[in-house]
């Protein structure tokens, strides 16, 4: 039987093939064929988990809460660098320093990576913002909310950190972060589905010791990843219990 | 729980005796100095079934003014203000019990006897279909809301 993959699609495009020599590096380790497939938006990642046809994946937070609570997914690792945290930027030369400058009508620049528009309209309400009376225009890719903001067609636009770090140096130049934020708990999964359970002891301890041999140092490399740590069951219930405070 | 002492409470202060929910007597000071929640953080704690604090992360242990371990194995009363009605607690106990969300603006004590406005959110940790604790998480609440909470809270 062949399993199948996918990464939820908030990820850094330079990082697609990153996931495929991990994928390539996976099937060797746990002697199982996989096929990765990468989907282009939330919306048809969704489709497929809803239609069964994902047995493995690195969620975000917010899908994960759905694989483990409603599909029975189980955790089995996570980034050991990597949190999710969010920023709000403006333009350098905008007039706003800081969240409760801003005011009704703001112009928001967001892509629908759920996690991160969860975190930044949090971020908002010191302000009294919410949905109600904010505009917000949404893109595809992170880069889109940047143009949006060096345009002026947006006032401030949402970002992961990290995709906000791995803009350029030029378009970080003409961009000022005013509130960055400091969650650490809330981190992307890696689950495996009812279907590949009975190789979730295998896959963690091929996680696991990936670091320790050249080849799978440099798999690590090629994602950015410092190494994999275990995440325990409890561990993700707690996260998942997090996010479901934080929901609407 | 220990009485709070004069010595922890910079300036001027007033007393409040608390009698809490499970019999217990504590003598609070509190003062008129606010401490905001930084911009972009979040406030966490669990307890078990009966409110003791099993857990607490950073940001709740710099809020509050108190050291990691006089917090866990602590009542999460610990933190209680005079100003904040007991309608607002039985209210989030008896929602959370009943497996819903509760939210609501708090306005809770520290150990200096200053104090700190938070937007809570407080839901019940369900494992195999039983309720095994409690997480709560805090965020920043806007100036409009807690205005609004402090006049309500004064009628209750
Ligand atoms: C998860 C959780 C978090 C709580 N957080 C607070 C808090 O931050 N401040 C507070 O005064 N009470 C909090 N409470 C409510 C207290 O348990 C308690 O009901 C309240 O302080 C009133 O005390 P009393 O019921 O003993 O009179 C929390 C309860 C739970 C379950």
């Amino acid at each position: 039987m062949t399993y199948n993959f996918t990464v939820s699609p908030d990820f850094n495009p330079g990082h697609i093939s990153g996931w495929f020599i991990f994928n390539t590096w996976l099937q060797r380790a746990i002697n199982e064929e996989i096929h990765l497939e990468l989907y282009n938006s939330a919306h048809e990642q969704r489709k497929a988990i809803a239609d069964d046809q994902v047995e493995l994946i690195y969620a975000n937070p917010y899908d994960a809460t759905a694989l483990v609570r409603d599909k029975g997914f189980i955790p089995v690792a996570q980034a050991g660098n990597k949190t999710d945290e969010a920023i709000i930027a403006v333009n350098q030369e905008s007039p706003i320093l800081n969240i409760e400058q801003l005011s009704g009508g703001t112009r928001i620049s967001s892509t629908d990576d759920p996690d991160v528009r969860m975190m930044c309209m949090i971020m908002l309400e010191p302000a009294g913002l919410n949905k109600s009376n904010t505009i917000t225009t949404q893109r595809d890719a992170y880069i889109l909310i940047a143009k949006d903001l060096l345009k002026n067609d947006a006032d401030i636009g949402f970002f992961l950190e990290e995709t906000y770090s791995e803009l350029s140096e030029m378009t970080r130049k003409q961009l000022r972060p005013i509130v960055r934020s400091q969650i650490h708990v809330i981190h992307h999964l890696l689950l495996v589905g009812p279907q590949l359970a009975h190789k979730k002891d295998k896959i963690q301890s091929s996680l696991l010791s990936m670091a320790d041999d050249s080849k799978g140092a440099g798999v690590l490399k090629s994602l950015d990843f410092e190494r994999w740590v275990a995440v325990e069951q409890e561990e993700a219930e707690f996260m998942i219990d997090l996010m479901d405070t934080l929901a609407e | 729980m220990k009485n709070m002492t004069p010595d922890d409470i910079p300036g001027e202060y007033q007393e409040h005796m608390f009698n809490y929910h499970d019999g217990t007597q504590r003598k609070v000071l509190f003062t008129n100095i606010e401490t905001q929640l930084p911009e972009g953080r979040l406030i966490v704690s669990r307890t078990d079934l009966n409110g003791l604090i099993t857990d607490v992360n950073p940001s709740f242990i710099e809020m509050s003014a108190y050291h990691k371990d006089e917090l866990i194995g602590q009542p999460h009363y610990i933190l209680r203000h005079p100003e904040m009605p007991s309608a607002a607690f039985n209210d989030l106990w008896s929602t959370v019990k009943q497996r819903s969300k509760w939210h609501g603006y708090v306005k809770n004590l520290r150990k200096d006897g200053g104090f700190y406005w938070v937007y809570a959110t407080v839901i019940a940790n369900i494992r195999n279909g039983a309720i095994t604790g409690f997480t709560s998480v805090r965020r920043r609440a806007s100036r409009t809301k807690i205005d609004e909470s402090e006049t309500l809270y004064q009628t209750l």
